[in-house]
């Protein structure tokens, strides 16, 4: 984590550009400058700019709006206001990406070769392929304006997440359904499967129970580190869908040349995806005794 | 299912897609019907849809949607060489330098990568080009690269950890031959293959990622690339009977990333049998 916050602070001062040019325009006065650069932790050494950067992590606002921070809530209280709305939609994308991959991958490792798995492959590939900010744009034309079965853009009820979790999980849903696929095929070759099914036990037992629990490990290890990627990925989708969230404000700050508010979403993500890739590891031990022992 | 000794289907797919995508970005800009940029604006052909004259219509400025898309496929082909190119070179070096040298040296590169993993690819992308008023096209490769370079560095330091103590490495040690020599005439030739499929998937991650950040209004600044045109199209997406247009960007940046995925899966099979049918 300390890595993390040294990389998204040397952002803002190693790349090129002077980020108080960009805010207070070419004609500002130098108090006004001097303001800014206050403001925004750029005035003294790189260690002290480090270190009021690092209290504000600590101190848990993250830092303030610049350059007139005076009645606004600070960055973390930005963050944590459309926070939720963007856990929500990353949810909702891995929901969907498993609850569509899981019965894809079983069933065309358990119809192998048929036309069922040619079909399944060829989906995961599209899947893989098509831009979800094309895929975004084309199901809200498909089910908003044509077939106005389903919510546009900025409404945020209940069923307005499903497209754009179908948009953000799409590409996640075809990687699972081809892990899916894959596991499922070497465990179904595994001997204590040939055991079980000379024990008498039913198929279903021994796909769902037997199979499915040792294929599930690879499939589990992608979910979540693919679920960070759907924390950024709500990126292009929260635009394309004009919803709250993480994704909209750190773009409206990049457009406000609001470099507080742009460094505190991105430590945020990163923050996420790293504890996110922590949980993983946990999980590993709640599904396979092996590595609970290890 | 590939079968051990031959090429899998998705390799020969794959390889064609690449060299459909390459041999137009070569000739692309040549080939095409009509000239693109603002000299080429016909306003009395704005969104012109699909005719003889004009294959896939024309955009708002009326210039031909297949002329932009061939000389987006220039520029596609050149920003993805040149930051696969870094990002491979940068990365073998790093992890060729981790592996060989073990002990602190490894121990504190792979931290970095660690950092650098942490950040969900696009993130790290913005995170870059935000910071610049107007990103060019330098500051684009310098984003792309930056976390580029963390795949290449993985893959090197694992096969240099097990290269390193092979005997013929041993003998040219025992020889009096210099750690960059036995790097660069031993070592390096066998890191080849993996990095194949690396450098194959890496050409869809550079056209994807450009495409997104261009979307975002975060491109970089250059004109005709896949990226613009797409979120240009989706714009008016809305607009009866002009769908072609951002169907037509995304449909090539599709088929890039496919043929990457195709090529270097089908490599993986081939090169890394453990690795056959992961995603």
């Amino acid at each position: 984590m300390l890595g993390v916050s040294v990389l998204v602070f040397l952002f803002l001062h190693v790349i090129p550009g002077d980020p108080v040019d960009h805010l207070a325009g070419g004609e500002a006065t130098p108090e006004q400058r001097e303001k800014i650069e206050k403001c925004m932790g750029l005035d003294g050494s790189m260690v002290s700019q480090f270190g009021r950067f690092a209290g504000h992590v600590v101190d848990g606002t993250l830092g303030h709006q610049c350059p007139d921070p005076e009645g606004k809530p600070s960055v973390a209280g930005l963050i944590a206001a459309v926070y939720p709305h963007t856990v929500a939609l990353a949810l909702a994308g891995l929901a969907f990406a498993i609850v569509m991959a899981l019965p894809l991958g079983i069933y065309a490792a358990l119809r192998r070769g048929t036309w069922f798995d040619t079909l399944a492959a060829i989906g995961a590939l599209s899947g893989i392929a098509i831009p979800n900010m094309l895929l975004g744009p084309l199901l809200l034309l498909l089910f908003f304006v044509d077939l106005g079965w389903l919510p546009g853009p900025f409404e945020t009820g209940g069923a307005a997440i499903i497209l754009p979790a179908f948009a953000i999980g799409t590409h996640l849903m075809a990687m699972l359904a081809r892990m899916t696929r894959s596991s499922m095929v070497e465990v179904l070759g595994e001997d204590y499967l040939r055991t079980a099914r000379a024990k008498g036990l039913s198929e279903r037992v021994v796909v769902w129970k037997h199979a499915l629990r040792n294929a599930i490990m690879p499939v589990v290890t992608v979910a979540g580190l693919q679920f960070g990627s759907l924390l950024s990925g709500s990126i292009i989708i929260e635009n394309i869908f004009a919803r709250p969230g993480l994704g909209s404000l750190l773009l409206a700050a990049i457009r406000e040349r609001n470099y507080p508010v742009v460094q505190g979403c991105v430590l945020v993500i990163a923050a996420s995806y790293v504890l996110i890739n922590i949980a993983v590891d946990v999980a590993y031990g709640l599904i396979d005794p092996r590595v609970r022992r290890a | 299912m590939s079968v051990p000794g031959k090429w899998s289907p998705s390799v020969w797919v794959g390889t064609i897609m690449v060299g459909v995508f390459v041999v137009l970005g070569v000739f692309g800009p040549l080939i095409a019907p009509y000239a693109v940029g603002t000299r080429a604006m016909d306003l009395d052909h704005m969104y012109a849809p699909m005719s003889g004259a004009h294959w896939l219509g024309t955009d708002k400025s009326g210039v031909d949607t297949l002329s932009q898309l061939l000389h987006g496929a220039r520029q596609a082909l050149i920003l993805s060489v040149i930051v696969v190119a870094i990002s491979a070179t940068l990365g073998v070096a790093i992890g060729m330098v981790a592996g060989y040298a073990r002990g602190l040296v490894d121990d504190l590169i792979m931290r970095v990568v660690d950092v650098f993993l942490a950040f969900p690819g696009l993130l790290l992308n913005i995170a870059i080009v935000a910071v610049v008023a107007r990103p060019g096209l330098p500051i684009f490769i310098v984003a792309l690269c930056a976390n580029g370079w963390v795949g290449y560095a993985r893959v090197a330091r694992g096969q240099v950890l097990t290269l390193r103590e092979r005997d013929y490495v041993t003998a040219a040690r025992a020889l009096g031959a210099s750690t960059p020599r036995i790097l660069v005439r031993h070592i390096a030739p066998n890191l080849i293959a993996p990095l194949l499929v690396q450098m194959s998937l890496g050409f869809g991650n550079v056209i994807a990622a450009e495409a997104s950040l261009s979307f975002l209004g975060l491109g970089p600044q250059i004109d005709h690339t896949w990226g613009a045109m797409l979120e240009q199209g989706t714009s008016f997406l809305w607009k009866p009977g002009f769908r072609h247009y951002a169907i037509a960007a995304g449909a090539a940046i599709a088929w890039v990333v496919l043929a990457a995925n195709l090529l270097g899966d089908g490599l993986r099979d081939r090169l890394d049998p453990r690795q056959r049918g992961r995603a």
